[in-house]
């Protein structure tokens, strides 16, 4: 690399750093809608000292994305240039607007980073263990790349659709209490929808609630409230990347288009600090290890043998105020009353938590049928790695 | 008063404008520069438009084609503020003789008057296409170039950039001389011809367009041949005694020193002193509030770094015993850019007091 590359060279770098640690190039399957391209090939002419296409393509850039302030920042720099030397990006803003110059230094660095290493086509995001039939779509995002991803849900394998640059808070992930304005983590799901007329302009073309704090947070003694997906001001192509109170915050384009895959109450979303990525075999043997697991549960349930339905639950299991001592010993009044027992299991979802609590939330409408009482309900489990097997430590009926 | 952040100006430009006052000055011992062109010219010079107008007009009906007097035509509109004419002037121009960059070039500071700093950028590029070494023309799109630039930034940042578009004064060229290689050089050919079109052979071959704009450079020096020479600092000239003729003269030396003590007193960055000499109806630019203007002139007035402003040669029109225009070129030299420009003060004498009523930069 010559020596010439001056003051965006920072932002290219540590772009192509990213890159390195990142995954190889997958093939042009992404849908690469946003300003990324156009971005990546102006820093590259820029490296090369092409300033003339440089500011071209900026230009257009513009013309496409006009609220873009990234894109003001290199063409200001692009035209200051041709003045005096710069030997730093977005130098000519002035030192008042250090902050706001870092940022958009951060939104340059993580649009070209996860531009320029895109997961492959044989890698899923390892939390997708299982979607349900009715889920159409899956929804994605890791913090620290400032990507949200979208996915299809094609009989059971999840597909990439699309990914999109998204803010969320300003002191990061996993969010603990109210006001602390960071990002929960966790697996979560789209609760309702609030259209842009019932917003002020600061949420932009919508927003979509989700269901922070869930059983989990909770149970972790997490609190606050109103972590939504939404979108930018009216005068605002997108944000920093850590810019929001803790909601994930999209372009308005972006937010419509993702609009049209979210099902209220049942797409799930899963927010990670980093996405953990499998391949396509690996993503199968973790989720039938998984379903085995769940089957064995059932058929232990079916035997009527307590120890062997005990076996699978945690020594922290609770639900509905009961601890595991008293579930058991209600399970064991109930099934000595019974001379059989057949559970079956459809619709199963399975997705797993990222980060650090290690637990896959499963559910699945249940067909319990007994000598003495048949019900049909939709059962959600919390499963957790003890002592090297999956055991249950919450299960309710929602 | 149009902004004391003077914008970085042309000192070729400068040398450009008393070289032409040279030849204008020798145009005018040689009977073949006679004629009504050489008439407009002065007439332009002594500020009567509507003469020079007619002039112009009358030499045009016999040479409808001259660049020389349609070009003049122009400054002569551009000077009666019919911008509208001035534009349409200059731009047929253009269209007739691509070749001539001074057209261009005055097209671009009306253009960057209107704001339009786009259309600005696109004339100075023009001019540059073929004569990659004109120097006011590169002066100016440095000019027009930061322009833009704060535009974007305040896009960018979201911050007002108002002050940053105030609007730019760039250097007009007065006289179709800068067809030469040596851009700010006077080319002694350009004397003899009311034909003038010798004066709009095109000159040079065009360059490659790559060296037609000026390379920027990103903190490594780019070394290009299109890059004009440094602009060599242009002594101030020390100020002539002011024509110590009449009577008034005891008015005039009062207002010289009432103008030196300002200009002394912005150097040393006194700003009480400064701001003293703005009369309490000081007619502030943007009609801003006397107390946002006085604060946004404390910020840059006071701003920390060795500044100097200084004038050239003193021009005072007495209208009364209290009333006076003053009128001179004003350097401004600070370690960041300097600039210089023609202002113009509407001064008024109170309590034995010379004050500024009105600043203009022309």
């Amino acid at each position: 690399m010559k020596k010439s590359t001056g003051f965006l060279l920072g932002v290219v770098a540590a772009a192509l750093i990213g890159a390195e640690a990142g995954l190889a190039a997958p093939p042009a399957r992404y849908t690469d809608s946003g300003p990324e391209p156009l971005l990546a090939r102006i820093f590259e002419q820029i490296d090369q000292n092409s300033w003339e296409t440089a500011y071209r393509e900026t230009e257009s850039l513009l013309k496409a994305y006009p609220n873009f302030r990234l894109g003001h920042l290199i063409k200001g720099d692009l035209l200051l240039a041709r003045t005096r030397p710069l030997n730093r990006f977005g130098e000519g803003g002035g030192k008042e607007a250090g902050e706001q110059i870092a940022d958009l230094r951060e939104e340059a660095i993580a649009r070209l980073r996860a531009y320029k290493s895109k997961p492959a086509e044989t890698q899923v995001p390892r939390y997708l263990l299982q979607m349900r039939p009715d889920q159409k779509h899956a929804v994605v995002v890791d913090t620290q790349r400032a990507r949200l991803y979208l996915y299809q849900n094609d009989n059971g394998t999840p597909r990439f659709v699309a990914d999109y640059y998204i803010a969320h808070g300003k002191l990061g992930a996993e969010k603990i209490k109210e006001g602390d304005k960071k990002t929960p983590i966790g697996v979560y799901h789209v609760t309702s929808s609030i259209p842009r007329q019932k917003l002020p302009d600061f949420y932009g073309s919508g927003a979509f609630p989700i269901n922070y704090p869930n059983e989990w947070d909770k149970k972790q003694g997490r609190n606050g409230y109103g972590i939504w997906l939404h979108g930018t001001p009216s005068d605002t192509f997108s944000r920093p990347p850590k810019s929001s109170d803790g909601c994930v915050v999209l372009a308005n384009t972006d937010l419509d288009a993702l609009a049209k895959n979210l099902q209220l109450g049942t797409t799930p979303v899963i927010i990670s600090n980093s996405i953990e990525w499998l391949s396509l075999d690996n993503w199968q043997a973790e989720r039938q290890a998984l379903l085995a697991m769940i089957d064995e549960w059932r058929r232990d349930w079916e035997s009527l043998d307590i120890e062997r339905y005990a076996r699978h639950y945690a020594r922290d299991f609770a639900s509905d105020r009961k601890d595991r001592a008293t579930w058991i010993a209600q399970k064991r009044k109930v099934n000595a009353g019974k001379q059989w027992i057949k559970v079956t299991t459809g619709n199963v979802s399975m997705f797993r938590n990222p980060g650090k609590d290690e637990y896959v939330v499963v559910t699945f409408e249940q067909d319990y049928q007994s000598s003495n009482l048949n019900n049909r309900t939709q059962k959600r489990q919390y499963w957790i790695k003890e002592d090297g097997r999956w055991k249950i430590v919450h299960e309710d009926a929602v | 008063m149009q902004s004391q952040s003077v914008y970085p100006f042309a000192e070729r430009a400068r040398l450009l404008l008393q070289s032409f006052a040279v030849v204008a000055a020798l145009a005018g011992s040689l009977p073949a520069q006679a004629g009504p062109l050489e008439d407009a010219s002065q007439s332009l010079k002594a500020g009567q438009h509507a003469k020079a107008l007619d002039l112009v007009n009358k030499h045009l009906a016999g040479q409808p084609k001259d660049a020389r007097g349609r070009f003049l035509k122009g400054l002569i509109f551009t000077g009666m503020n019919r911008q509208g004419d001035a534009i349409a002037t200059f731009k047929k121009l253009t269209e007739d003789y691509p070749e001539l960059p001074e057209p261009y070039n005055n097209l671009a500071v009306i253009y960057a008057q209107q704001k339009q700093y786009d259309k600005a950028r696109d004339a100075l590029e023009q001019a540059l296409r073929t004569h990659p070494a004109y120097a006011t023309a590169h002066e100016n799109l440095g000019d027009i170039y930061s322009r833009l630039a704060s535009q974007a930034y305040g896009k960018a940042l979201q911050i007002d950039s108002s002050n940053a578009s105030a609007q730019t004064k760039l250097a007009m060229i007065n006289d179709l001389v800068g067809t030469d290689k040596s851009a700010g050089a006077v080319a002694p050919a350009a004397a003899p011809a009311p034909t003038v079109l010798a004066g709009a052979k095109p000159a040079e071959p065009a360059k490659p367009t790559e060296l037609a704009k000026p390379a920027p450079t990103i903190a490594k020096p780019v070394a290009s041949d299109a890059k004009p020479a440094e602009p060599k600092p242009v002594p101030v000239p020390a100020s002539p005694p002011a024509s110590a003729a009449a009577e008034p003269a005891n008015l005039e030396g009062e207002i010289t020193a009432a103008i030196d003590d300002w200009l002394a007193a912005w150097s040393k960055k006194d700003v009480k002193r400064y701001l003293g000499y703005y009369a309490r109806d000081f007619t502030t630019p943007g009609k801003a509030s006397r107390k946002d203007w006085e604060a946004e002139r404390t910020l840059k007035v006071g701003k920390p770094g060795k500044i100097e402003v200084s004038r050239g040669k003193l021009t005072v029109k007495l209208s009364g015993q209290d009333k006076a225009t003053a009128s001179f070129r004003q350097s401004y030299l600070s370690t960041s850019f300097k600039a210089s420009s023609n202002k113009t003060l509407q001064l008024v004498k109170r309590d034995g007091k010379w004050q500024i009523q009105q600043e203009f930069v022309n």
